[in-house]
């Protein structure tokens, strides 16, 4: 396999760090050597947070350097357009098109263009999977399983290296069993619903 | 033997158990915590693991261990080593019996810390070896060797990682439970000629230390992980002989930058004090320039610069101090890279452009819902229109200076807002003077200041925000919470009674989320004579599970947004115009549904402790 780079970001508190796990686990299994790298500590308090996951042979450092990243899984379209630059010529971003605003915006300190950030998402990225979390979390019953709707979606572009069966045995051995089904209709969902 | 995905800090715990340490102590601080945290949950039976009440407590458990003949360890992050200095500087002298790791946690950005301290920097000053790894699996290996090196020359020695190897992943073949060492303490053996500190013997071992330190030069340079590689290859282009001095993750960034084309010489550091001289010099031999890539402090650097000194070599050095590398913040693999292709004369690797669109600022904030949120609100209102100062602490209440709350004037390390807010205070009796400190926060650096404000006559007001854990480190317990990491109940220690011990007459325990209550509460006691102290008590919103949710009634919500200006709560977004509340992030604190001038929200229902 071809070694991947793969960036997961968003907003403390939506489950990038588990997503991450599930990849590595995914990952071990198949024999593939991984390492990660991810915010822990002050900025898990609703602040901007990534997590690195390399996957392949000779890898050093647990970052990504800007311009290598293969796939950016994002958890919020600002946190994406934030971690863009890390993303290759070509490469692929799989995003929620729901944003989170920050307090700051709320109380006009900063602001939160959202079709600007989405034009800018849509112009700068070839190959651009947009998934509206909103109406996939009604549909679901839950906003809890963001991340397993967007590795859904992500695995099924190829560029992680791994099936999606590999993410289900994951999830099922990390996972408390009575998620297993909603976890399971999430990373199924857009396969479902003929989204990519 | 197994393989298992680690974290570095779950690594270091792992092959601090191997090694088989019987006793770790230490005190919650971001990026070290989890070391602690997975020796407990790892625990094979035999390891007294403990929170001790700060730093210097959990140093002296230690060191009593280690003169009992036991393996142990202490772990904190770099500002807590400062806590824990007074003890470290004389035990050096001192020295150990059994081995003795003192774990700390380094933190360039810096990302969760007050200083970007370099604990190189610090060893070289107390006189102890630190051994520095550049991953998890080195980290892993590393830390086993650094107990039987501690043991063998009777001395405490630092185990010190940055940021990016405490946190970093990797899949790492560890032992196996029958795998580990074997270790027996015979217990303490009376010798005061040997365990009390005397100016005498303080001479006497100052001496030896600095004899062992010099022959320890020699030691490790034979030690395989200080190391060259590429020692061969040409250096750099056909006429350039360059080498790259580098250690930690730093030395893991040059690997990902240099490809096989640049055969530059590296030198890997290890132990940078004391520094590996004779390797140094095989190093140093037939090379021009030499880059040395550090975070933090420029310790390789300044190393090698002294050594080239000291035997007259004609090598230069590049680094911080002269500008090649930042000497401030973190490095990354962007900078790491544009400095070693600049070091080669190699094409420049370009900035990536930054999107140009206006993004959105995310610092981070009180959670949805969070006590002390409303613990801040009501001190803020019941204090309108008065001269104030709101000394603050470190927590997650530190997070209370960001707008609107605006709640946070000072902030300095571990305990000090309790001592400034009295020394504002003696100069200028106009001021009401309030500190505002956590619980954890109180039993590890509080009570000391409270004591002095009391004896010394201060007008203050102490606010205790007491969440019954230590939240910003991940929810350890400390003395207020009755349970231990081992998992014992306990006795709790009480910090009323504390506080009436001491001699405070006012001393009153309000939910903060009963806000006016909180509010009226503050007004009057602030009035009083002295030292007085209000507790607002409320579990963090990560203990507790939500009785009932707030949500907006669309109709009788006029838009004023008086909750979203007010509170700054997460939870709280405006939809058409009007308030809504996410239910995904609603805990039910009710404090918005306090706040709302027309009575617009409801629904949500507090946490009783």
């Amino acid at each position: 396999m071809k070694n991947k780079n793969i960036i997961l970001c968003g907003v403390g508190g939506q489950g990038t760090i588990l997503a991450s796990k599930l990849m590595a686990a995914a990952a071990m299994k198949r024999g593939i050597e991984v390492k990660t790298a991810e915010t822990i500590g002050m900025a898990q308090r609703g602040g901007s947070v990534f997590s690195h996951v390399r996957l392949g042979k000779d890898l050093y450092s647990p970052m990504i350097a800007p311009g290598k990243a293969d796939i950016i899984i994002g958890f919020e379209p600002a946190e994406a357009v934030r971690h863009l630059p890390f993303l290759k010529d070509g490469g692929t971003v799989v995003v929620s098109s729901c944003p989170i605003l920050p307090v700051s915006a709320l109380i006009g300190t900063s602001s939160y263009p959202l079709e600007e950030v989405l034009q800018y998402l849509k112009e700068k990225t070839e190959n651009l999977i947009l998934i509206d979390s909103e109406a996939a979390a009604k549909n679901l019953g839950s906003a809890k399983v963001l991340n397993m709707l967007l590795l859904g979606a992500a695995v099924r572009t190829g560029e992680l290296g791994f099936e999606v069966e590999d993410i289900r045995t994951a999830m099922r051995e990390k996972v408390p069993a009575k998620f297993h089904d909603l976890n399971e209709k999430a990373l199924m969902y857009t396969e479902e619903k003929g989204i990519s | 033997m197994h393989k298992e995905f680690l974290m570095g800090n779950e690594a270091i715990a792992l092959g601090a158990i191997a090694a088989g340490v019987k006793l770790v102590a230490g005190y919650p601080g971001t990026p070290s915590t989890e070391v602690l945290e997975t020796v407990a949950k790892r625990n094979p039976g035999n390891i007294h693991v403990e929170w001790s009440v700060n730093e210097k407590a959990a140093m002296e458990v230690a060191a009593g261990a280690a003169y009992s003949g036991a393996r142990a360890m202490v772990t904190m992050k770099q500002v807590g080593l400062n806590v824990a200095s007074d003890p470290l500087m004389s035990l050096e002298y001192v020295g150990v019996k059994g081995g003795m790791v003192v774990m700390v946690a380094d933190d360039p950005g810096p990302i969760s810390s007050q200083t970007e301290q370099d604990t190189r920097t610090f060893a070289m000053f107390a006189k102890v070896p630190v051994f520095d790894p550049t991953s998890v699996s080195e980290a892993y290996e590393m830390i086993q060797e650094a107990f039987d090196f501690s043991e063998k020359y009777g001395t405490p020695v630092f185990f010190r990682c940055t940021t990016r190897v405490d946190h970093g992943y990797e899949a790492i073949t560890v032992k196996d439970a029958g795998e580990y060492r074997e270790t027996t303490a015979e217990g303490f053996v009376k010798d005061s000629s040997r365990w009390v500190i005397f100016p005498r013997l303080s001479l006497k071992n100052h001496g030896l230390i600095e004899k062992r330190n010099r022959d320890l030069t020699a030691v490790l340079s034979e030690y395989p992980r200080n190391e060259i590689q590429r020692e061969n290859g040409r250096y750099g282009k056909d006429s350039d002989r360059k080498g790259i001095a580098s250690h930690g993750i730093s030395y893991m960034y040059t690997l990902d930058s240099v490809d096989s084309e640049n055969h530059v010489r590296l030198l890997k550091v290890a132990t940078p004090f004391p520094f590996p001289e004779e390797l140094a010099l095989r190093f140093l031999d037939g090379l021009d320039e030499v880059l040395c890539i550090e975070e933090l402090d420029p310790v390789i650097e300044r190393a090698l610069l002294q050594i080239c000194g000291k035997h007259h070599l004609s090598v230069k050095i590049h680094g911080k101090l002269t500008g090649d590398i930042a000497s401030a913040g973190e490095n990354t693999l962007l900078s790491v890279s544009r400095a070693i292709h600049s070091f080669l004369g190699l094409e420049e690797v370009p900035m990536p452009a930054a999107p140009d669109v206006p993004l959105p600022v995310r610092p981070p904030v009180l959670c949805a819902g969070c006590p002390h949120r409303a613990s801040f609100y009501a001190v803020k209102q019941a204090m309108k229109g008065r001269k104030t100062i709101y000394c603050g602490d470190i927590g997650c209440y530190t997070l209370g200076n960001a707008m609107p709350l605006d709640m946070c004037d000072t902030c300095l390390c571990m305990g000090a807002g309790i001592n400034i807010a009295q020394g504002v205070g003696h100069l200028d009796k106009e001021t009401k003077c309030f500190a505002f400190v956590g619980d954890s926060t109180f039993f590890a650096a509080g009570i000391t200041g409270v004591v002095n404000a009391f004896y010394n006559q201060a007008d203050m007001t102490l606010v205790i925000l007491d969440n019954s854990t230590t939240a910003m480190t991940g929810h350890q317990p400390h003395p207020g919470t009755g349970r231990t990491v081992m998992g014992q109940v306990v006795e709790k220690v009480s910090i009323e009674k504390v506080l009436r011990a001491i001699g405070l007459t006012t001393v009153e325990t309000v939910n903060p989320l009963d806000y006016e209550i909180a509010r009226d509460t503050i007004k009057r006691v602030a009035e009083e004579p002295g030292v007085k102290a209000v507790i607002f008590r409320s579990p963090c919103i990560a203990m507790t599970k939500p009785a009932g949710r707030s949500t907006v009634d669309a109709e009788t919500c006029i838009g004023c947004r008086k909750c979203i200006r007010e509170l700054g709560c997460p939870a709280l977004i405006i939809k058409d115009e009007r308030a809504f509340i996410d239910a995904s992030l609603c805990t039910g604190c009710t404090l918005c549904e306090q706040v709302c001038p027309v009575g617009a929200i409801g629904g949500g229902k507090k946490n009783e402790e």
